[in-house]
């Protein structure tokens, strides 16, 4: 088990980390060839920056669109990410203080995601349009988070698992010196999933996040009348035909 | 007209209908002929290998377009966009959803460009499909029913386009011998013409000439109305509908008087007699360009040092947004204004240093709200703030009109509710969708005719104002009850030397108001 569990987390980074290098790399290199910003948009690089930084941690185009997916949406996040700050502590040793100082929230941030999610899911399934477009990915990847956050929720208020063990196996596959894996089911159901996500995360819709960053409408500046947009096949294009 | 479907009623509110699937899988504007596919260098008919040829397009497409990688990618289904295109509240069709419709497109994507669409046992989770004869259908249909209006990516987390989609999806159509009649015949005119009407220069001489006596007759003034005047400052590119449809007419006697009055030297050139841009709606980068550089040619051929875009939506679009890419630099013209402005922009300005004269009480038999047009509003700029697209416009409405009540917020602005003919739709074969499109504006529309006295709609657009006229009356309003914005400033501007007889209308009108008060 712990054998495998090892490779499966190795080669699970590799994915992640290749997979999304490469995607990320793709979105960089693909040239957006006009100026296409949703306006009202900034007329400045900061104001861009701003605008994203709204769009990021506000989720405001999703606010002015819809209240409630709003809510889920961001509780889920919100919560997410408390829960994975709070996980640093299973890598780091000595555990960073602010690692410390979210713990006490992180305990509670599963339920939050739990209860996002279950909103997310029961939308997809009893509003009639977001049912009409979903497919089966949709609802197996708020599945997999859902287990991902119930048998996490699991280990901490049901059935305590081995945190030292743990934490010397993890430490262990960073620092390449392997220790054996507490052999609990829910814990090692709790890292299939997580591994599962990580693989998948560059094939799949997560790719939302990166896209985020790359997406033209909202990360161009508004000064087409002032500067040339020219992408380098339209440049081509110019210089054969003119 | 109505052809046999049924004109939608009008709600309180825009309801979310319920989905009827297949409602409008019917709408399927005619096709291009060889002709007019040829002119424009694309196959003429439906080529042999049409997959194949699709397939390696989209993959050229994705490889020159950022917005359509990442577009294609990032939808998480969330479903944030469905309620928000006016072809989905109108028609209850579930493939107008914007994420629906962007999935036509993204399912053969991932069929072909994503390793889990191309392995055999995965395809189905992440709903990868073949492109087969019914999806094409399906493409030429639902590609068609999508104005570009871009309402739907301000509305989502990610800002994914489905204009962007749209265009590359009719773009590929073309690449394979199935354009659409409407845009591509127009795009063959320009290029052989100058305008979208196939008005050639003589006819146009002779309107503006007539137009010229017009004014005279009314005002007693000579405005003149200049066509290919070397040496002129301004050039004037405005859409060739401005020529003779009402009320677009209107508008361009406007310009012409705001010109007079400011003593500007402008002129109107016959090569470059088009402000529309029909290519940007079928997606071709190429095309587009090919329009722009004839204004680059007339101005440079005329010698101008500003080049001024009338009212036209996506032609400020294509103005604001893409012409300095696309036929810059400009670095030839007087580095003073921006190029291109908007006749708005040129208005405004004058009227903010106070050299125009107005008569507000020539348009007092009017109550106006304005209709942000789509392309303007969520597609470009006026002036040097953020919002300037929304604020210049009704500035110039409250400078010339005592009268002004706008429509709820959330239809107007950056969430305005397309007219339902925009992206290369006003074409008689799709005069149902374009009928049940309107709905959402329609609604907002019959509220402040209702509650504040609303008795005119203002646009700066010529494919509103043509879509309008024709749909409104299916609706019950008066297809007269749309107008120009210039049409206002026309009808309001006094101009040096003007023998009218205002003075005894302002005497009258003067009692009038001190009585209201
Ligand atoms: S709002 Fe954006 S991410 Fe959500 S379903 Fe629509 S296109 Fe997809
Ligand atoms: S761009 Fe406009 S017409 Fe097209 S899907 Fe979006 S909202 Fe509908």
């Amino acid at each position: 088990m712990t054998a495998l569990f090892t490779i499966l987390f190795y080669a699970a980074t590799a994915i992640l980390a290749v997979g999304l290098a490469f995607k990320v790399v793709q979105y960089a290199r693909t040239p957006a060839p006009l100026k296409i910003p949703t306006t009202p948009a900034p007329v400045t690089t900061g104001g861009v920056v701003l605008r994203m930084a709204r769009e990021v941690i506000l989720f405001e185009s999703l606010f002015k669109s819809n209240k409630w997916i709003w809510l889920f949406g961001y509780m889920f996040h919100g919560a997410l990410l408390l829960a994975m700050m709070r996980h640093l502590r299973y890598f780091t040793h000595p555990v960073w203080e602010w690692v410390a100082l979210v713990q006490p929230f992180g305990m509670y941030a599963g339920f939050a995601m739990l209860a996002g999610l279950g909103a997310l899911w029961f939308r997809r399934i009893f509003v009639q349009r977001i049912r009409y477009i979903s497919g089966p990915s949709d609802h197996l990847m708020l599945i997999l988070l859902l287990g991902i956050t119930g048998s996490g929720l699991a280990m901490t208020y049901v059935a305590r698992t081995d945190i030292v063990a743990l934490k010397q196996f993890m430490l262990g596959l960073i620092r390449f010196d392997w220790q054996p894996m507490p052999s609990d089911p829910i814990l090692m159901a709790h890292l299939g999933m997580v591994i599962a996500l990580m693989i998948i995360f560059p094939f799949s819709k997560l790719l939302h996040a990166p896209g985020l960053f790359f997406s033209p409408t909202r990360n161009q500046v508004d000064n087409a009348r002032e500067k040339r947009h020219l992408a380098p096949w339209a440049a081509k294009l110019e210089a054969g035909g003119e | 007209m109505a052809g046999d479907y049924k004109v939608p009623e009008l709600g309180e509110y825009a309801e979310i209908p319920p989905l009827c699937p297949g409602a409008m899988s019917q709408s399927h504007p005619f096709e291009a002929s060889p002709e007019h596919q040829k002119a424009l260098g694309f196959p003429g008919e439906l080529v042999e290998d049409w997959h194949d040829k699709a397939i390696g397009r989209l993959g050229e497409l994705l490889d020159k377009t950022r917005s359509l990688r990442v577009y294609l990618d990032s939808c998480v289904r969330c479903g944030a966009c469905t309620d928000k295109c006016h072809y989905f509240l109108g028609t209850g069709d579930p493939k107008n959803m914007p994420v629906a419709r962007q999935d036509l497109l993204r399912k053969v994507y991932r069929r072909h460009f994503t390793p889990l669409g191309k392995f055999p046992l995965t395809r189905w989770l992440v709903g990868a499909e073949d492109l087969t004869e019914e999806v094409l259908d399906d493409w030429y249909s639902y590609f068609h029913q999508c104005s570009q209006c871009r309402r739907c990516s301000v509305y989502c987390p990610y800002g994914i386009d489905t204009a962007e989609i749209s265009m590359a999806a009719r773009d590929i159509m073309d690449h394979i011998g199935k354009g659409q009649k409407y845009c591509n015949e127009i795009i063959g005119k320009v290029h052989a013409i100058g305008n979208n009407l196939g008005l050639p220069g003589p006819a146009l001489e002779n309107t503006l000439e007539g137009l010229e006596e017009d004014i005279e007759d009314d005002i007693g003034v000579k405005v003149r109305l200049p066509l290919d005047e070397k040496g002129a400052d301004i050039l004037l590119v405005t859409p060739s509908a401005d020529f003779f449809a009402e009320p677009h007419v209107d508008g361009l006697i406007g310009y012409a008087k705001v010109f007079h009055q400011a003593g500007a030297s402008w002129t109107i050139s016959t090569y470059a007699s088009e402000a529309a841009n029909f290519a940007m709606f079928i997606g071709s980068y190429e095309q587009m360009r090919e329009v722009a550089l004839r204004i680059r040619k007339a101005a440079i051929d005329l010698g101008v040092k500003r080049i001024v875009f009338g009212e036209c939506g996506h032609a400020w679009r294509v103005a604001y947004s893409f012409l300095n890419t696309l036929a810059g630099p400009w670095d030839f013209l007087d580095p003073n204004y921006p190029v291109p402005q908007h006749i708005c922009e040129y208005t405004w300005d004058l009227i903010e240093k106070g050299q125009l004269k107005f008569d507000k009480s020539a348009n007092d038999h009017m109550t106006l709200t304005f209709h942000d047009s789509c392309n303007v509003a969520r597609a470009t700029r006026m002036g040097d703030k953020p919002g300037g697209q929304f604020e210049i416009p009704r500035n110039i409405i409250k400078a010339v009109c005592n009268n002004f009540v706008d429509m709820a917020e959330d239809t107007i602005r950056e969430g305005t509710y397309c007219c339902g003919g925009g992206g290369g739709l006003l074409t008689d074969d799709l005069m149902e969708l374009r009928v049940k499109g309107s709905k959402p504006r329609m609604e907002a529309l019959t509220q402040v005719i209702k509650n504040d006295g609303v008795t005119h709609m203002a646009a700066i657009c010529a494919i509103c104002k043509s879509q309008f006229a024709k749909v409104m009356p299916e609706y019950g309003i008066g297809m007269d009850k749309i107008v120009s914005v210039h049409q206002l400033v026309s009808n309001a501007i006094i101009l040096d030397g003007q023998e009218t007889d205002e003075d005894e209308d302002n005497a009258d009108a003067e009692p009038a108001s001190q009585m209201e008060e």
